[in-house]
């Protein structure tokens, strides 16, 4: 009985899902639409900077996305609409910003480290390569090491 | 010899040292592009009175102040009493963008805690906001004699902001 009336509750809620809203068109035309998205994937949103434009539910954002649509409509290129952008809220927007002298340290940096890391480990290779001494056995050595070897399998045995 | 134990000691301690800068800095204060250069031209209707409108053009040849406010806004209640301030010296003339906002709400805030404003300019969708690269109310503009943008601050002003950066930046534009 349980089980029946739990398949039955399961059913009724899997078909509110089935008869949910769709999700309102964001403009008519799909190819702005498109466009767009393809744009403010790559901005931040500067009120919630972790979300990109395109997702960011916050009104700076539907407000952004909306004047981006105008200049797609009023033809203007990816380039123009980025350096529109650009112009208002410097290159903090751009998820990847222009390679230019403040940004170098940005770009370069991290493989700079990574180059000082690399450097630093082959120096210290090499210098404890260097430092194992190099020692050549004589005969009376070997001998010894037999010995003791022996004695140890010996106790083993 | 002994000091190559002190290595990881130094490295961390300056990882510490980074990480404190990083995470006493405001990531919201973004700088601006819009520094040196000329403010957007605009022309919106006037909050009080929606018949005339406010340019920024009918600025020039004088060092002004800009304030993008809202009522909606928190931040902006907190800075208001600066902005009074502000007013009083006679430093400048504070001019307000309010900010997607609704005039009768706009209206109600000034008339309770008084108006700081010679004007106030209405931006009711946030276009002229978006020219001027608004992201977080309230910002604050001081332009220049030519319209040129010379300082912006982002959020709330202060008594000490006030003395400390607006007033020497106001009587050096002003000179």
């Amino acid at each position: 009985m349980m089980k029946q009336i739990f398949l039955a509750t399961l059913i009724a809620l899997s078909l509110g899902s089935v008869f949910a809203k769709d999700a309102a068109p964001l403009a008519d035309d799909p190819v702005t639409e498109q466009r767009l998205i393809s744009i403010s994937e790559e901005m931040r949103c500067l009120v919630c900077q972790n979300e990109s434009l395109a997702g960011s539910r916050s009104d700076l954002a539907n407000d952004l996305r909306r004047e981006i649509r105008i200049l797609i409509s009023e033809g203007k290129s990816d380039d123009q609409i980025r350096s529109f952008m650009v112009e208002r809220y410097g290159d903090f927007v751009l998820y990847r910003p222009p390679v230019k002298p403040v940004t170098w340290l940005l770009w370069i940096g991290p493989f700079v480290i990574l180059g000082i890391g690399i450097a630093g480990l082959l120096v210290y290779l090499r210098r404890r390569n260097s430092s194992v001494p190099n020692v050549v056995l004589t005969d009376a050595d070997n001998q010894k090491i037999d010995a003791l070897l022996n004695a140890a399998d010996k106790k083993e045995g | 010899m002994k000091a190559k134990f002190l290595i990881p000691l130094v490295l961390f301690v300056g990882l510490v040292v980074f990480l404190a800068i990083g995470l006493n800095r405001d990531p919201h204060e973004v700088p601006s592009p819009l520094i040196n250069k000329a403010a957007p031209a605009f022309e919106a209707p006037q909050l009080a009175e929606p018949n005339k409108t406010f340019s920024p053009e009918s600025m020039k040849g004088q060092v002004w102040v800009l304030n993008v406010w809202a009522s909606w806004c928190v931040a902006c209640r907190e800075e208001h009493p600066v902005l009074v301030e502000l007013a009083k010296s006679q430093m400048a003339p504070v001019i307000g963008l309010d900010y997607k906002d609704k005039r009768e709400d706009a209206l109600a805030m000034l008339a309770k805690q008084g108006n700081p404003y010679v004007l106030s300019a209405f931006d009711g969708n946030g276009r002229v906001g978006i020219d001027y690269g608004v992201y977080g109310v309230p910002e604050t503009y001081i332009i220049d004699k030519a319209g040129v943008i010379r300082f912006k601050h982002i959020g709330p002003l202060t008594m000490n902001l006030l003395n400390q950066k607006i007033y020497p930046k106001l009587s050096e534009l002003k000179r």
